[in-house]
């Protein structure tokens, strides 16, 4: 291509033809309209689901106005966490502070709405004025009784991928905090499932059938005694690992709970996250339903894929997602109906991460780490690829080169985990494809 | 109506940051790339809203502040960004916007640009950099947006000759398809006009051959140099970024809009009137056109207006003694209710985000006799607040942007979805309000949308309404 970045370099790697590592993990260079978003984007967007905590935004209004009911993750009961809290601080709070403000705030809101526990978001500004959120807090959680958490989430602290970890400790702080609900010995802890369009829902449904109970899930439909009984589950089951895997290193160490790696996405990764379950309890019986289970799904399953594939087999499809291991399942996925990943790229993949990939993708495939628009348009030219799944950032950049796009973010509305989801998946897929209005747009006219 | 200082907290914004409208704003400049000053964040989120918005590439790059950078200044990553935008996008602008981060600690950015163009004198091409100062803690994203139009016009505007037959136009934060039109009305007067902001093609371009990185079309930046030579501004909006002043220590009345930099600096006649929505609005707009050109009001518009006040009486009787809550931008609500105090509706209740202290008495001055006396006007007021208001207001239709929604729903009571931001429909590029035509679209969208919940509600399913 044209002109990568100064210092990108080792960001970009086409299998088969380069023969450098591509690396993760870097942040982004100044100047860059980097697809990435900030630290304080991280803890919101992995505690966001938690309905029934407040989650206060420490700052001015922007960051808590941008992250407003911003994902499509699901509540069985309470939505408080669909609401958008802020201190909207002004000049004067900068100048004098936001403390009091904050005080006021937290007292004001716990009295209104009665969370289970709060959550305090602290902006770049309030890294930079020196307010003590910590103490504030501390102060809250004896006069109002509740777990009131400081998220030190300042905007500038490094990436995405921080606030991540962050957010996991927040969350390390409240396990281990209660023991009163009812615990099976076949019991997991979902980690890195966020609700979306009802994905735990049909998780949980799959994991009953085969008689494991969900004690926690984290975060999704996520509630705040759930999360302090965590520690008393036999393990782990950890999805979008990028984000949740500190969490499950931390639970394993100070409580002894093992953890797996796993993915929902696509009919290969969904079955094994249930096996992989069955097996770890070595108990003939769940396996056998959860080989039941599988059976069952994909004798309806596999026939109403095959028109899709036939309709896509061929096409070429470029991804470019938050995390790596999602890339991973969708390559799978996609094989699964025909097409061909031309283009896989992430925000925020360790180099680790990237290796997996590689070890998937066919040659010819373009990696890519920590994207642009420059670069992203320019990569799906030079490898013609048919489709793009990525979230609404990239949206424009796929429908202003002709090209299909499956919206496969926080943000989405249609449920894409497990066996239903598949079928979505393929269905939406193929929906963007094969839409007549690309006839029109003039790159493609013969 | 308590303020958003009344309170320690807010819930459900009725607003966004100031560096957002920036951004809006110099996008209509051509051949411009935006950066912010600040964390990666601020531009990512920006970016990810106005796509949702205008579904249309917005490339925002970010200086991407790292802890060294906030403790040490943003010097080289000043520096490096404008290096790397240059690389990647060749863009004729290069306009810079703060953030809160970036103002606190006191980054002087006007020194870091001159520094740079001093630097790189001999460099062909060097951009035109121009830097709005817009921390979040100081107005909202409107006030920001008025900046940027200010900032733009008081680095470039320069008197290099005598006073032109042009005009200045400086719009509030209104759709494309809007820009598109007030475009049109200046040229079927024949005057020669530049229109600033000039969004229309960069956040509502056709289909592309080819990706472009920077999209065509703007204000060029000669038109932005010649408006000091212009003989006369006219500025759509009473409060324009005036409330970019609240909340400060210290109100040394600073602020001025672009129109007013003009007049005072270089003598340029300036008209003010709202946003052109509904007839009374609009005649205005068009009065002035005409008195600045001396020319008679198209015949075009005369029979637009004509056919307006034939729509308004065919409708009159849908819309009549109905209550509406009216919120959004400052300027917005304002045309809104003045808009709908015209055809008979009662603005019971007039919100917006912003905070200029100039809502309530601008209503009143601007619908005069139409004034509804029961009218609630609510300053710094958030979705939560608006929600608790309304319940005692009883209204049968809520006309804002689409955060609004949600309490529509809860209420069981239709949103007329105008302004910024729609997230939930598509096409918030072509919502068109402005001028007499934009006012029919308008008419029509408010009598539908009742005939429409009259219908859905009624157990008789009528097919004549």
């Amino acid at each position: 291509m044209a002109e990568y970045l100064q210092g990108r370099e080792n960001q970009i790697v086409t299998k088969g033809i380069d023969s450098h590592e591509l690396v993760g993990g870097k942040p982004s260079v100044a100047g860059s309209v980097s697809q990435r978003a900030c630290v304080f984007c991280g803890s919101r967007v992995v505690l966001y689901p938690i309905a029934d905590a407040l989650h206060l935004v420490h700052g001015p209004i922007g960051c808590a106005s941008y992250t407003w009911d911003i994902r499509g993750a699901l509540s069985s009961g309470p939505e408080l966490h669909r609401s958008s809290f802020s201190t909207d601080l002004r000049e004067k709070n900068i100048v004098f502070g936001g403390q009091d403000k904050l005080y006021q705030a937290l007292h004001e809101l716990i009295d209104k709405h009665h969370p289970k526990a709060a959550f305090v978001y602290s902006t770049c500004i309030v890294g930079v004025i020196g307010d003590d959120v910590q103490s504030v807090c501390r102060r809250v959680q004896k006069e109002k009784n509740i777990p009131v958490i400081a998220v030190m989430a300042e905007g500038f602290q490094g990436s995405k991928k921080d606030g991540y970890k962050i957010a996991c400790d927040a969350l390390f702080s409240l396990v281990g905090t209660d023991e009163s609900l009812e615990v099976s010995p076949l019991s997991i802890n979902i980690l890195g499932d966020f609700n979306l369009a009802g994905e735990l829902w049909m998780l949980e449904e799959y994991y009953k059938k085969m008689g494991i109970q969900i004690l926690a899930p984290i975060t999704g439909d996520g509630r705040v005694k759930k999360i302090q009984n965590a520690h008393r589950a036999a393990l782990n089951v950890v999805q979008c690992s990028g984000s949740m895997i500190h969490l499950a290193k931390q639970m394993k160490e100070k409580y002894g709970i093992p953890f797996i790696k796993v993915s929902y996405f696509g009919i290969e990764d969904m079955s094994d996250a249930l096996y992989e379950v069955a097996k770890f309890f070595k108990d003939d019986s769940v396996m056998d339903r959860a080989r039941d289970l599988v059976k069952n799904q994909l004798t309806t399953l596999i026939p109403a894929l095959e028109p899709y594939k036939r309709a896509l087999q061929g096409k070429k499809a470029a991804i470019y997602v938050g995390g790596a291991f999602k890339a991973i399942s969708l390559v799978k996925a996609l094989r699964l109906i025909g097409m061909k990943t031309v283009i896989a790229g992430t925000q925020t993949g360790n180099t680790e991460d990237y290796r997996l990939l590689k070890t998937i993708c066919d040659d010819g495939c373009i990696m890519v780490d920590d994207s642009n628009p420059v670069e992203l348009s320019e990569f799906v030219k030079q490898t013609g690829a048919d489709l793009f799944i990525g979230g609404v950032k990239e949206r424009p950049i796929a429908y202003k080169l002709g090209i299909g796009f499956c919206d496969h973010n926080h943000e989405r509305k249609l449920a894409l985990a497990g066996y239903d989801g598949m079928l979505n998946f393929a269905k939406e897929v193929y929906e963007t494809v094969t839409s007549p209005v690309w006839q029109f747009v003039s790159q493609n006219k013969e | 109506m308590p303020s958003g200082d009344a309170f320690a907290s807010s819930c459900n914004a009725c607003k966004q940051c100031t560096p957002l409208g920036a951004c809006i704003a110099f996008k209509g400049i051509e051949g411009v790339l935006p950066m912010l000053h600040g964390s990666q964040g601020c531009a990512t989120y920006i970016r990810r809203y106005l796509i949702s918005h205008y579904r249309e590439p917005v490339d925002i790059a970010s200086s991407n502040f790292s802890e060294e950078t906030t403790i040490f200044g943003g010097n080289r990553n000043f520096n490096t960004g404008i290096d790397n935008i240059i690389s990647q996008y060749h863009p004729k602008v290069i306009t810079i916007a703060s953030t809160c981060l970036s103002e606190t600690i006191g980054e002087d950015v006007q020194r870091l640009i001159y520094e740079y163009q001093e630097t790189h004198n001999t460099m062909p091409d060097l951009p035109v950099m121009i830097f709005a100062s817009t921390p979040s803690y100081q107005g909202t994203h409107s006030e920001g947006f008025h900046e940027a139009v200010f900032a733009a016009v008081k680095t470039l505007a320069e008197a290099s000759g005598p006073v032109g037959d042009h005009i200045n136009i400086f719009s509030s934060m209104i759709s494309p398809e809007d820009i598109r039109h007030l475009k049109e009305i200046v040229e079927d007067f024949s005057i020669p006009a530049m229109l600033f902001p000039d969004y229309s093609d960069t956040l509502d371009n056709t289909s592309w051959d080819s990706y472009r990185r920077i999209p065509d079309g703007g204000t060029p930046v000669e038109q932005l140099k010649n408006s000091a030579m212009a003989y006369a501004s006219v500025e759509l909006g009473y409060v324009l970024n005036s409330g970019g002043m609240n909340g400060r220590i210290k109100d040394n009345g600073t602020k001025q809009s672009a129109g007013e930099y003009l007049k005072g600096k270089f003598d340029v006649p300036l008209v003010r009137t709202g946003l052109p929505i509904g007839i009374l609005e609009s005649d205005k707009f068009f009065n002035s056109l005409a008195s600045i050109s001396g020319k008679e009001i198209p015949m075009k518009y005369q029979r637009q207006r004509g056919r307006l006040v034939d729509l308004y009486i065919d409708g009159h009787k849908y819309v009549s003694d109905k209550r509406a809550v009216i919120y959004g931008e400052e300027d917005l609500v304002v045309a809104l209710a003045s808009f709908a105090a015209e055809i008979g509706i009662k603005p019971v209740l007039c919100a917006t985000g912003g905070e200029s202290g100039k809502l309530a008495e601008t209503l009143r001055e601007v619908l005069g006799k139409n004034y509804y006396e029961d009218m609630v006007v609510g300053q710094g007021m958030s979705f939560e607040r608006m929600e608790d208001a309304m319940r005692d207001l009883k209204p049968d239709l809520m006309i804002g942007n689409s955060k609004g929604y949600y309490i529509a729903r809860k209420m069981d009571i239709p949103i007329v979805r105008t302004g910024f931001p729609i997230h939930d429909r598509i096409g918030a590029q072509h919502n068109r309000v402005l001028g007499y035509e934009g006012t029919m679209i308008l008419f029509e969208q408010v009598v539908n949308t009742l005939l429409e919940d009259k219908q859905r509600k009624s157990p008789i399913g009528y097919k004549y309404m």
